[in-house]
């Protein structure tokens, strides 16, 4: 092999680190591709490596061995080149393994979902069918009440033929929950100053629970919602008196108006 | 120690294999084999015994810490240490950050230049070889190689062609590997 002469001047300074510039990337681009100029700058290093060599002087001073000593014993071991680039090669070789298990692991984290999601759906579709239901009821139940309550429904008692319409009322009492609708009909015009007051009779014997005053309209008919009741409370009779309006209202104390059948 | 001697030493790859795994008294042995070239080098570069320590100090924790940079089949031990203090000093000198890994300096010198007794040798004909150089052609060399000048420096200062001190420069170094080959 031969050096290319345009360069080997600019060889021997290279090698003594003199280059720069463009001499110096033009040198450097001509090296990357010639293998007998990279085999010449290692020998002139040599050459120059000679030169070094001839240096004649005082040896180090101790303290310089000493302070080198305690250096590399107190710095933790670095990794060697070869060892960083072995460990290189286990982490590549353990990068497709690596990537396929984060590959399954996202598999199953979807799979997951997708169930997780299809649960929702169905839950979902449960809650909606059940809210619509009881839309729906509610609806019913409003209408009902709506029904009931207004004043300019027309509100019809039928009796046997030839009967004149008595003074009656209906109750529908539910314990648990003490809800309680109360439906009266050709109840007669209140007299001054009085009042009706409906009664509930605890099961237990105990004390009327005063259940809400009212005043029919002009047709006799009156109906009352959910009065307010203690809980709980067991009734075995209602009845409706004639009280005073400015009470008191706490016991019957006026005319018996109605009485349940039971009671 | 002749050649022989230095067989019978631990040799310089055995060295770097034990520092590789991280003996501290292998490191303390290359340090004692080679410590005088690295610091006599910087000394004669940077002609400051301060800055030359440092310099000694910091080509052997570059070696603790990557001994892989030195490739025993492409160099040898002596010579690699002996350009690369050169370069760190003359950085040094020029107060400029290195500008070579260590690693990638590529060191070829034919003679083994291991023990002291072959290393002295070799150095007593190259330093007959310098002595029989011409001065102009050894004082372009040493400035470039010693002082760190760059072959523009050269010119200026002796006032010689460009040209001229480059070819100086190579043909100088050369005539050491001649004397060498004789």
């Amino acid at each position: 092999m031969s050096v290319h002469e345009q360069f080997a001047d600019d060889l021997a300074l290279h090698a003594l680190g003199s280059l720069s510039g463009e001499e110096l990337r033009s040198l450097q681009a001509h090296l990357e591709g010639c293998a007998s100029c990279r085999r010449e700058l290692e020998l002139l290093r040599g050459d120059s490596s000679l030169l070094a060599l001839t240096t004649t002087g005082p040896q180090p001073p101790a303290r310089v061995r000493q302070r080198l000593l305690s250096a590399i014993a107190k710095e933790p071991r670095m990794p060697v080149r070869e060892t960083v680039s072995e460990s290189a090669g286990r982490r590549r070789s353990w990068l497709p393994v690596l990537g396929w298990m984060v590959a399954l692991a996202l598999a199953i984290v979807c799979i997951g979902l997708l169930r997780q999601n299809a649960t929702l759906h169905e839950d979902v579709a449960s809650l909606r069918a059940q809210f619509t239901d009881q839309a729906s009821k509610l609806e019913q139940a409003n209408a009902v009440v709506a029904t009931l309550l207004d004043p300019d429904a027309l509100k019809v008692e039928l009796v046997a033929a030839g009967n004149k319409p008595q003074p009656r009322g209906k109750a529908i009492y539910e314990r648990r929950t003490h809800n309680l609708i109360f439906i009266a009909s050709d109840l007669p015009a209140l007299p001054a100053e009085k009042i009706y007051e409906l009664w509930l009779f605890p099961a237990n014997g105990g004390a009327p629970v005063a259940a809400g005053l009212f005043k029919p309209d002009t047709h006799g008919s009156a109906t009352i919602v959910n009065p307010p009741l203690p809980n709980g409370v067991a009734a075995k009779n209602f009845a409706v008196t004639l009280e005073p309006e400015s009470g008191p209202h706490e016991s019957p104390r006026g005319t018996l108006v109605i009485v349940g059948v039971g009671g | 120690m002749s050649s022989s001697d230095s067989n019978a030493m631990t040799s310089d790859l055995a060295l770097v294999t034990a520092i590789r795994s991280g003996d501290q008294g292998a490191m303390a042995a290359l340090y004692d084999r080679y410590s005088s070239i690295v610091y006599s080098v910087a000394l004669r570069v940077l002609q400051d015994t301060g800055a030359a320590e440092d310099v000694l100090q910091e080509i052997f924790m570059q070696l603790w810490r990557n001994p892989g940079a030195f490739d025993a089949n492409r160099g040898n031990m002596a010579a690699w240490l002996a350009v690369i203090s050169r370069h760190r000093a003359i950085d040094t000198l020029r107060r400029r950050r290195p500008e070579n890994n260590i690693e990638d300096l590529v060191v070829s010198v034919e003679p083994d230049l291991a023990g002291n007794a072959d290393r002295t040798r070799t150095m007593d004909k190259v330093r007959g070889a310098l002595e029989t150089m011409p001065s102009t052609q050894r004082s372009v060399l040493e400035m470039a190689y010693f002082e760190g000048l760059t072959h523009v420096e050269i010119a200026d200062k002796t006032g010689e062609p460009l040209g001229t001190i480059k070819t100086r420069i190579r043909a100088g170094l050369l005539s050491l590997r001649k004397v060498l080959a004789a």
